[in-house]
């Protein structure tokens, strides 16, 4: 079928709803499917069977983990990842994934199957209004009842999923329409909605207005967050500080966007993000957000955010635009196209002077939390050491995707990346269980990069089955379990701020090195720093999956640390 | 800054499920929506969602930007009262023996513009058409003669200033959008 597809494009021929989509994910270069069948997407997997050779088909273990792994695949390779679920349990367990696709951005297209649309609406069999249930957690969704809609449905999802501001799309078929035949007519890609706008223009007099509001401050400051990346802007956005002589700090999702050793990068910023982005926040004069929303995990109190700065706010969504912040200057569009409007406004200026305040801060946050965090000399493990460890094996080469939690800080405030695309987390959402699966899908969309899924004992229990798919389609990840036995983050508030009552963060888990046994992964356990460096070089080094827990210190809190209900500039040291 | 009415105009294409995502946007901020109205518009196979809401300028802005992200929306606008012409309308079922003997219908009708829509042996079913206050005074009026059943429809709304969509559409449909077409208002 597919080869007469492939000679006769132009000749109508006669398909089933289930081919016309398989030809249409073609058409859209999809070589990648994770997914999980059932009763309402048979005819789709049944078509599927004879498509082995242009689409491969990863069997997960759960449909959260396909979506998971679908978007780990976008966010490494830029791509549109792709989910096939089928109706009712099928397609309620993607939900956590497109909340957490939506609210950071990913492009993903989900398939679900849905009953016969006769049924639709009786309570049939696995039947659940799944465009209800997923529009607010959708970019778009639509449910096809006619197969000739298809092809243009299918490109409609593509264009929407990768446009603007990226997010997920769910095309939710039902039964009849993956079986009944129609005369194909080809498959257009779409590359224009008439309600649709996904780049706002660029308005050159906001372009002057902000480029003579960042010539005129003496205390700029930039910060950037995943719009740089989704963008496919890092190099317009390294001209524009580089010409500036801005610091520039990232928040989680912008994180590898620029190389982290960069001069003028001054760390993360946030909750947990390094102490003088935070500070000094609450000082610069001109503040410039790139590609970022000012999540309440980035501003803390937003009445003790920035008061003191005109804000500049790049965007391409303009629902961005003074949501949290009041700017003073929006600059709208794409960033890619306005950043090099910008720099070319620049004038060359010294900031030498407000930079190095960054590093005299910088240097007591050494002093104070990262020293004994990186370089413990007597105690337990830190999870410090062991990201700085993997720092010195990787020469900040690997993709790290990690799970949420203390280990994800952690991990971010100490990773080395010198590409982009490079951290994977989920940072809107917080789901925990996504590294493990979202590693799957991030080694399948970089093959030739080294995968590391940093995950805590209790979140990767949450999704641990996704192992049986590591094992079945011999991904190679390497999955390092930072192991201090209880749900770390939530003990270290209860710690903090409930008076030390643990209440249900000692959790106990199973020996992993065990369960990885059981998948036919290989593994092992460390507890002493004299062994930490070879057990890390020996998962690297293994061709295959490899999964190491490291039994780090039970109590360890994560700082610096901007409280709840506290301004940035009140961030604890300890 | 202080609540108001605003009313909320959106055109949209014809799509199923855009009612209720747009219907979220409001109920996931928690936000009441007073009236609302789905129509055809001026331009063949456009919709036109009139929706009433009292919020502070601030955040009808930011609906407003939440509705337009949606794919099928083409634009939307909002107006305070004073910027816009709207009506209700008005249906108020009464006992015709109840009304014949005890109220004069013809000064009813004058005194509150009402329209008597259906006259029957054992029911009259008045219309108006009008503001909420003028809508609702009839109620009270009624009311003693046994108000059997009122309903009041939402509100259509025109936008004074507005000169139709036929134009903004035209460069909604150009593959290269006219860069005012792409501009979001401030
Ligand atoms: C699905 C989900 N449930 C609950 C939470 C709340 N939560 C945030 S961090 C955390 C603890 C995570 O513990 P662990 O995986 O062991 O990582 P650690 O913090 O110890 O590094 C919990 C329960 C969450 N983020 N996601």
């Amino acid at each position: 079928m597919e080869a007469i597809l492939e000679q006769e494009k132009s000749v109508q021929v006669t398909v089933s709803g289930s081919v016309a989509l398989l030809e249409s994910l073609i058409a859209e270069n999809v070589q990648t499917i994770f997914g999980y069948p059932g009763g309402a997407i048979m005819p789709i997997y049944d078509a599927l069977y004879d498509y082995n050779e242009q689409l491969t088909h990863i069997l997960v273990r759960h449909e959260q983990g396909a979506i998971h792994a679908a978007q780990g695949f976008a966010r490494a390779s830029g791509k549109t990842g792709v989910v096939f679920a089928t109706s009712g349990p099928g397609a309620t367990n993607l939900v956590t994934g497109l909340a957490d696709a939506m609210i950071d951005s990913t492009p993903v297209v989900c398939i679900t199957g849905q009953v016969f649309s006769h049924l639709l609406g009786t309570d049939a069999f696995q039947e659940t209004d799944v465009i209800n249930i997923t529009a607010p957690v959708t970019k778009w969704n639509y449910q096809v009842t006619n197969p000739e809609e298809i092809p243009a449905v299918l490109a409609k999802a593509f264009y929407i999923a990768s446009s603007g501001r990226p997010g997920p799309v769910l095309v939710d078929i039902t039964k009849d329409a993956q079986l009944k035949t129609f005369e194909w007519q080809g498959y257009t890609k779409c590359a224009h909605i008439r309600s649709y706008r996904p780049k706002p223009h660029v308005r050159v007099e906001f372009i002057d207005a902000a480029a003579a509001l960042i010539n005129s401050a003496k205390k700029p400051f930039v910060i950037f967050g995943q719009g740089v990346i989704l963008g496919k802007a890092e190099a317009e956005f390294k001209a524009f500080i580089e010409k500036g002589g801005f610091p520039a700090a990232w928040t989680i999702m912008g994180m590898s966007a620029l190389p982290t050793d960069h001069p003028l990068g001054v760390g993360m910023l946030g909750m947990h993000g390094n102490y003088a982005p935070n500070v000094l926040t609450n000082e610069c004069d001109v503040l410039i957000a790139v590609g970022m929303r000012f999540d309440d995990r980035v501003t803390g109190r937003l009445d003790r955010y920035a008061k003191q700065a005109k804000i500049i706010h790049l965007d391409i969504d303009p629902a961005e635009i003074d949501k949290m912040v009041a700017t003073t200057v929006p600059v709208w569009g794409d960033c890619k196209e306005t950043l090099p409007l910008l720099t070319e406004r620049l004038q060359k200026q010294d900031h030498s002077d407000w930079l190095a305040k960054f590093h005299e801060l910088a240097l007591k946050e050494h002093e104070v939390v990262i020293e004994q965090e990186l370089f413990p000399e007597s105690g337990q493990l830190t999870m410090g050491e062991v990201i700085r460890t993997v720092n010195e094996i990787t020469n900040g080469e690997a993709i790290i995707v990690t799970d949420v939690g203390q280990h994800q800080m952690v991990a971010c405030r100490y990773a080395k990346y010198q590409q982009s695309k490079s951290n994977i987390t989920s940072g809107g959402l917080g789901t925990m269980g996504f590294a493990l699966p979202a590693a799957i899908g991030a080694k399948l969309g970089a093959p030739e990069r080294q995968v590391i899924a940093v995950i805590g004992d209790g979140g990767v229990q949450m999704t641990i089955q996704e192992l049986g798919t590591i094992m079945q389609s011999k991904v190679p990840v390497k999955i390092l379990i930072l192991n201090n036995q209880f749900l770390g983050m939530v003990r270290q508030w209860q710690q903090l701020f409930h008076d030390k009552r643990y209440s249900f963060v000692n959790i106990e888990s199973p020996d992993f090195v065990q369960v990885a046994k059981g998948y036919y992964i290989d593994g092992q356990k460390v507890s002493e720093r004299a062994s930490l460096r070879a057990a890390l070089e020996t998962m690297l080094a293994h061709q295959d999956a490899y999964l190491l827990e490291v039994m780090v210190g039970k109590e360890n809190n994560v700082f610096p640390m901007v409280p709840q209900g506290c301004g940035v500039a009140e961030i604890r040291l300890k | 800054m202080e609540k108001q009415e605003y009313t909320i105009t959106v055109y949209t294409e014809n799509h199923v499920g855009l009612l209720s995502r747009i219907a979220i946007i409001f109920s996931r901020r928690k936000i009441n929506i007073e009236s609302l109205n789905t129509s055809p518009s001026e331009v063949d196979g456009i919709h036109r969602f009139t929706i009433v809401i009292f919020e502070t300028e601030v955040n009808v802005k930011k609906l407003v930007r939440q509705i337009e992200k949606q794919v099928e929306v083409l634009k939307a606008y909002y107006n305070t009262p004073d910027e816009i012409v709207w009506q209700e309308l008005a249906l108020y079922k009464v006992s015709t023996d109840e009304i014949a003997e005890k109220v004069k219908v013809e000064r009813l009708l004058r005194e509150y513009g009402a329209r008597a829509v259906v006259i029957r042996k054992d029911y009259t079913v008045f219309e108006t058409t009008g503001h909420r206050e003028e809508t609702d005074k009839l109620i009270e009026v009624l009311e003693p003669f046994g108000l059997i059943e009122f309903v009041r429809s939402a509100r259509v709304a025109i936008i004074k200033a507005s000169s139709g969509f036929h134009e903004k559409l035209r460069e909604f449909e150009a593959i290269h959008p006219a860069a005012d077409s792409l501009t979001i208002e401030l």
